[in-house]
């Protein structure tokens, strides 16, 4: 199994050393060459949403891998991440669209509304959480898995092949978020 | 300061990684850095060749300023307060500024103190020209770095030197045996826990970024490809003939660092560069306040 990391901006390399602490084979995505290789799964991680929005179309990465993400292909948003596979983003431009809910950008504030705690993921056991001027979800469709709620707002869901978090499990140890998406690329 | 706002302010510089931060000075500017592609900006009155060329005491920038730009734009709006003069911090926290520049480009309010950071609840980021300075600063809570390139002058040199000595004395360090460590702290001035970090994970405990005389895409790649996890540009910018598309060459340049053929598009009808001062032809380093 090979995950394809998007490195345009943010904290790409922290979900590198996870996958590598799991053994799992991955690369990063800098370029439109970069997808003429091999992989099963695609991250798209933290970061500036508005940076990586607009690298993905000047780069002409956006229709391939829009294309490739409708057409199955497993794909794991972190933060900015979620805001990139939003259908409609508060505050903010989507960007693949491609997942039914509504992601509210900077919904906790500024930096000193950035947090941890830690919350029961996918009905199974509590997670670390760390949100980083983080969004969260203000409205999911009915074909969208709720996974983890907070407060009162969701910041974890599925919708079939479409995994994101509010949160950034790639800041810390627990390795139970990946672990899911790995089960959700198996299959 | 909560030991998990400090892991929490750390983390946001992990989230400007392979970014580009911008120097503005207005509200039209931070949009126009925003869409070329900026991570974050960096709020103030006037951009450091300015600074240079007007003179006198530069002090903290006006909130209202900055207030405009925080208005203005959804990425991290930094600013920047003097050395030591920690009331301009608490204005800046107060009114939740995302990211703290503790800046030799201002005039320091202190010559031998820098501000205690622990006590505040926004991060702060800082300058340094070598280990010793970096790790003094994150033992006073800073919790990202950045080079003390000269700036205002369109001059990569400094930058390039910082980045180099810095990476140098980590190589070293790596290589002493434990028991050596703790002379090394003594003879860098700085804590032994910290200096233990960098012998066993071979980088500093926070991210570094490359900043001062950053002008074109390559001067960025160059500080990418010497090991900078990210750049500021100040008057690079806004002093050169097209500001918008020489930013959005910039934060290509760095996501690509490594690509010539890429940089070299990318270098390719930018209009004018700033002008630029050499390091021989400027009277005061910057770099020699705060250390």
């Amino acid at each position: 199994m090979t995950v394809a990391i998007l490195a345009l901006q943010g904290a790409f390399a922290e979900h590198g050393q996870m996958l590598d602490r799991l053994g799992v084979e991955n690369f990063e995505i800098r370029q439109k060459r970069d997808l003429g290789r091999s992989f099963d799964a695609l991250i798209l991680p933290g970061g500036e949403s508005t940076v990586m929005g607009k690298l993905l179309r000047e780069l002409d990465l956006f229709d391939e891998l829009r294309e490739r993400i409708e057409k199955g292909l497993p794909v794991f948003g972190t933060c900015a991440g979620l805001i990139l596979l939003a259908k409609d983003v508060e505050q903010g431009t989507p960007c693949f669209a491609t997942m039914n809910l509504c992601a509210r950008r900077n919904a906790y504030g500024r930096q000193l509304g950035s947090f941890h705690t830690d919350g029961v993921f996918a009905g199974d056991e509590k997670v670390p959480m760390t949100f980083i001027r983080a969004p969260y979800i203000s409205k999911a469709g009915e074909d969208v898995e709720i996974l983890a709620e907070v407060d009162g707002h969701i910041v974890a869901a599925r919708q079939g092949n479409q995994l994101v978090t509010a949160f950034h499990p790639e800041l810390d140890s627990d390795m139970q978020v990946y672990k899911y998406f790995m089960a959700m690329i198996e299959k | 300061m909560a030991e998990n706002r400090y892991e929490l302010n750390k983390q946001l510089a992990q989230m400007l990684k392979g970014g580009v931060i911008m120097d503005v000075t207005s509200p039209e500017q931070a949009k126009i850095a925003e869409a070329a592609g900026a991570c974050a900006v960096m709020a103030l009155e006037r951009i450091p060749a300015d600074i240079r060329a007007a003179g006198g005491v530069s002090r903290m920038s006006d909130p209202k300023m900055i207030k405009g730009i925080q208005e203005a734009v959804s990425i991290p709006v930094m600013a920047k307060c003097r050395i030591g003069h920690f009331v301009e911090a608490q204005v800046l926290e107060a009114i939740e500024i995302d990211y703290i520049d503790e800046s030799e480009v201002l005039s320091p309010a202190d010559d031998v103190y820098h501000i205690d950071k622990t006590q505040f609840a926004v991060p702060f980021v800082c300058g340094a020209k070598d280990l010793g300075e970096a790790l003094r600063r994150i033992s006073e809570g800073a919790s990202m770095i950045r080079t003390k390139g000269e700036p205002g002058t369109g001059d990569v040199v400094q930058a390039v030197r910082h980045m180099r000595a810095m990476n140098a004395e980590i190589r070293r360090v790596q290589n002493l045996r434990k028991d050596e460590l703790f002379d090394a702290a003594k003879n860098l001035q700085v804590p032994v826990d910290l200096l233990t970090y960098v012998h066993e994970n071979g980088k500093l405990p926070v991210v570094n970024f490359a900043a001062g005389g950053v002008a074109t895409p390559a001067d960025a790649a160059l500080m990418m490809q010497l090991g900078a996890e990210g750049v500021f540009v100040g008057s690079g910018i806004f002093k050169s003939g097209d500001p918008a598309k020489r930013a959005a060459a910039i934060v290509k340049a760095v996501t690509n660092f490594k690509d010539a053929k890429m940089i070299a598009e990318l270098s390719t009808d930018l209009g004018e560069a700033m002008v630029g001062i050499n390091e021989q032809e400027i009277e005061l380093l910057m770099a020699e306040r705060g250390k």
